[in-house]
């Protein structure tokens, strides 16, 4: 018995390749998504292994890697991806936004502004922005194709009549330079106006249901709302309890079990910079000083 | 004379060697009536079917007035120009309407849907109209926010040919619509159809075994049987004066009104 | 002072630590080798290959070993993989009438030639827990039948189809789809249905063909035959001009005999479901041939309404490996998902409170 070597990044160069033209499509076609005959990776679907498929194609022994979940550089999973790449490719890893050339991420885009000369990998998994609408395949495609996106609406729709306002919060959709609808992954809906004109490209691979999409550089990218329910954005009534930095996305931290929470920067980057270069927050608030953060306001 | 917005041409369907209608010729007028009556089996909603592109037809021609003057075969069209047909310019409405609703969605949305379809942004708007349109098919407005699961079976009926409507259709189609509602609640839907039909001037293709609906809704009548058009005319005149033997045994089986 | 968390690299050493001494377990005892394993729980070995859809025992034995006896994990591993592996090229199709028959029963004939042999079947043992397994008891050897080189066994497939009984085997020399080479698109074709089949989850298989069973989709079935045993693996080789034997594989083949169709220039006759599996295991083999059979309800004009005859929902549906990963990863952390979701809850749930308050008070102002 031989067992197994493994090529540059894990995956053999035919497969590479087939996922590049994969990408190089979704490239052309802004927002459609791109049926490609997903391999199985060593680790489970569900765990990124359509953006780990994506990076491993693009990735060159000069890349310098970041992998976040959650914004963080620490969980687990994010540990665990780049602890592969680190392996595989003997790739640079690290967790400064600025200095990486591809960042994979699952569920948040960076607050820090990505640039021209970056690629970001988003591990997506329901490509589908009509699937909970419409479960088949072979109808969704044909909506895609005719452009037939009124159902979208209609849920939105119900959302307001229901609740009074959308009742998307992440995983919000898109309508990608006028044409297609595309989900933009799990993010929450605080980063799609990043999304819009971002000069870095932005990949999208979900591996399970072997679709791949794209965003080439400064595509333009509408978050769907009504003309009188414009789409808005999560906003932090305080600012972020380490580095005390405003608009940005937080995460909840409970503190203890009487209903102390403080909010932290959800971008571990983000907040190390700041307290690098001297920002400092107000720290653990007071026992029963409740923080709230649930406004909304226009972007 | 104006010209007729749908022309049908030699007609045929076949289910492999069973014919399901065939040597089909008729026009319809803008704002016309017209009733395709016969027994189940005799092929009428296979015509419908066919006629309104829910069923690929064997043989035949089928034209269409679009709103800028031609004067197209259906089959001729893109998939993309009949599906924005069906969701603009034509109305279906189901016998079941259960299979021409959303049933978990709101009244309100149910009625949107087609306006959303074609671009309007403005939920208040939507809204506004959606709530107009209930008006009409006299469905009370703080119904708007529940769902059809919820109404009567008249409800449901109003609602869908509320649903048809409200993209201002130049041409609708009905499969047996009072078909599956009580005899009481029968009047009141096939007179709320009389008065928004009469209104809106729109064409309409009605298909039922009924003679008393067609007699109330069309001013032609077509009369089919075993595939074929045995006999057609001015309602009124098939009705008081049927020709063929089978038209004749038809009228005779209803009871004078 | 909150401190994120930290040392999720340490952590996940320490866990795979873990993991690695629970596997051994306890120390005194011999580890387990893989001859054991594949010798001994081959049944679980054979799930192993079928499903990950490789056939080499001596890795599966491992998979088994390193996943603790966690059979879907082990298939992942060998999925895994066996996707690394480098195409050399493909057999020619196995020729199941010229299996080496170890196990072959029919449901439809009392006796058929070559005979019914049972082969290593659980069938007509009584389930009562035997206390011999709790020690090393000594075991007889299997009896032996004598093989003469002139047997044959035909498929009772092919004793029906000599009388026009049932649908021939459709003989193509298309290229059969590869759905772990190319994004399956729908509809699928028969070819990629019975590969996604071959690798589908047993448990899911075998409750699919039994809902068949009980009406959502029937098909009134016969087990024209179940055959297990050896086949042998052909590959041409172009400098040769002719194929050689490479070895051959334990599979299991059923042909379920289904619901008659009439019409058409040849009369009504049977139709087929097929189920072929690698190793022993005659459960995924029958359930596989059931769905098959279901899945082709639009090529006999069934009407299609029951999950057995859905294409897109079993075929989406049936990979284990696909299902595990993405119920499995509800458990990473989504609580930037979840914030959002917090924040819209909190609002309405405040805009409620006003809302009932201002009620309350128009009420007593009413009042």
């Amino acid at each position: 018995m031989t067992l197994p070597a493994y090529n540059f990044a894990y995956l053999d160069e035919q497969t590479k390749r087939m996922i590049r033209r994969a990408i190089l499509k979704g490239i052309a076609i802004p927002g459609y998504q791109v049926p490609f005959a997903s391999r199985e990776m060593p680790m489970p679907y569900g765990w990124g292994t359509g953006g780990v498929q994506v990076t491993a194609a693009i990735l060159g022994p000069d890349d310098v890697l970041k992998v976040i979940d959650q914004g963080a550089d620490d969980t687990t999973n994010a540990v665990s991806i780049r602890a592969f790449f680190a392996k595989t490719a003997n790739v640079a890893t690290t967790t400064k936004t600025a200095e990486a050339t591809i960042i994979q991420t699952r569920h948040r885009i960076p607050e820090e502004r990505l640039q021209a000369h970056q690629t970001i990998v988003f591990q997506v998994p329901i490509p589908e922005p009509l699937r909970f609408l419409e479960p088949r395949e072979t109808e969704t495609r044909v909506m895609h194709g005719l452009e037939e996106y009124g159902l979208v609406h209609v849920k939105l729709y119900e959302d307001i009549a229901q609740h009074g306002h959308i009742a998307t919060t992440y995983a919000y959709p898109v309508k990608v330079e006028g044409r297609y609808v595309m989900d933009p992954s799990p993010i929450p809906k605080f980063d799609n106006p990043k999304l819009d004109r971002s000069p870095a490209l932005q990949l999208f691979g979900a591996g399970r249901e072997k679709r791949i999409y794209a965003l080439p550089p400064f595509t333009q990218v509408t978050s769907l709302d009504f003309e009188d329910h414009p789409f808005t954005v999560q906003t932090f009534s305080r600012p972020c309890a380490l580095c005390n930095a405003t608009g940005v996305y937080m995460d909840e931290v409970v503190t203890d079990d009487r209903g102390g929470r403080m909010f932290v920067c959800s971008d571990t980057d983000h907040c190390e910079t700041r307290q690098l270069h001297g920002h400092t927050g107000p720290g653990l608030p007071q026992l029963g000083e409740h923080a709230s953060t649930e406004q909304e306001t226009t972007r | 004379m104006t010209d007729p917005i749908l022309s049908v041409r030699g007609l045929q369907k076949r289910y492999g060697a069973f014919i399901g209608c065939t040597d089909v010729s008729f026009d319809v007028w803008p704002g016309e009536v017209v009733a395709i009556v016969g027994e189940s089996g005799s092929g009428k909603t296979t015509l419908l079917n066919c006629i309104s592109g829910r069923l690929e037809r064997s043989a035949g021609e089928i034209r269409y007035r679009m709103r800028d003057g031609r004067f197209p075969d259906l089959g001729d069209l893109s998939e993309a120009e009949r599906r924005f047909l069906m969701r603009t310019d034509w109305g279906f409405v189901h016998q079941n309407p259960a299979d021409g609703l959303r049933m978990r969605v709101s009244a309100g949305a149910n009625v949107g849907e087609r306006l959303m379809a074609v671009g309007e942004r403005h939920y208040g708007d939507i809204r506004r109209t959606a709530g107009d349109w209930l008006s009409r098919v006299e469905i009370a407005a703080e119904r708007i926010d529940d769902q059809p699961i919820a109404f009567s079976g008249g409800m449901r009926q109003r609602l869908q040919i509320a649903r048809n409507l409200v993209t201002h259709p130049r041409l609708i189609f009905m499969d047996e619509p009072t078909g599956g509602l009580d005899v009481s609640v029968q009047a009141r839907v096939l007179d709320l159809l009389r008065g928004l039909v009469t209104d809106l001037s729109l064409a309409v293709v009605i298909v039922t075994h009924d003679l008393a609906v067609a007699r109330l809704l069309s001013q032609r009548m077509i009369v089919m049987k075993g595939g074929h058009i045995v006999e057609a005319g001015l309602t009124d005149r098939v009705l008081d004066d049927p020709r063929h033997a089978y038209t004749q045994l038809l009228v005779a089986s209803i009871p004078e009104s | 002072m909150y401190v994120a968390v930290k040392g999720g690299e340490a952590a996940i050493e320490k866990a795979h630590r873990l993991l690695a001494d629970r596997r051994r377990g306890d120390r005194s005892v011999p580890a387990l080798s893989l001859e054991q394993i594949a010798g001994q729980l081959s049944l679980a070995v054979d799930r192993v290959m079928a499903e990950g859809s490789l056939y080499d025992p001596e890795l599966a034995a491992m998979a088994v070993r390193q996943s603790r006896g966690d059979m879907i994990e082990a298939i992942f591993l060998i999925r895994a993989y066996r996707t690394t592996l480098p195409r050399f090229g493909a057999t020619r199709p196995v020729e199941t009438a010229a299996m080496r028959i170890e196990r072959r029963v029919s449901a439809t004939y009392k006796d058929i030639p070559g005979g019914q042999l049972l082969g290593p079947t659980f069938d007509y043992t009584h389930r009562l827990i035997d206390p011999e397994m709790a020690g090393d008891h000594p075991v007889e050897p299997g009896a032996r039948r004598d093989v003469t080189e002139d047997a044959a066994y035909p498929r009772v497939t092919d004793i029906l189809n000599g009388e026009g009984l049932i649908e021939p085997d459709i003989a193509s020399d298309a290229e059969p789809g590869d759905l772990t080479r190319d994004p399956t698109g729908f509809p699928a074709g028969r070819d990629l249905r019975l590969q996604a089949l071959a690798r589908g989850d047993e448990g899911f298989l075998l409750s699919l063909g039994y809902s068949t069973q009980r009406g959502y989709g029937r098909t009134h079935p016969f087990v024209g035959e179940v055959r297990i045993g050896l086949v042998d693996l052909e590959i041409d080789l172009p400098e040769l001009g002719f194929a050689v034997n490479i070895g051959a594989i334990r599979v299991t083949e059923c042909q379920m005999v289904s619901q008659f169709k009439g019409g058409g220039e040849d009369g009504p006759r049977f139709t087929r479901g097929y189920g072929l599996v690698f190793g022993q295991s005659e459960r995924k083999a029958m359930s596989m041939s059931l769905v098959d059979r279901a899945l082709r309800a639009d090529e006999f004009d069934e009407n299609r309404a029951a999950p057995a005859q859905d294409e897109e929902f079993v075929l989406s549906h049936c990979d284990n490996v696909e299902a595990t990963g993405f119920v499995e990863h509800l458990k990473l952390p989504h609580y930037v998902d979840f914030q959002a979701e917090l924040d819209l809850l909190r609002m309405l749930r405040r805009e409620h409170a006003a809302d009932k308050t201002a009620e309350t008070d128009r009420q007593e102002a009413a009042e």
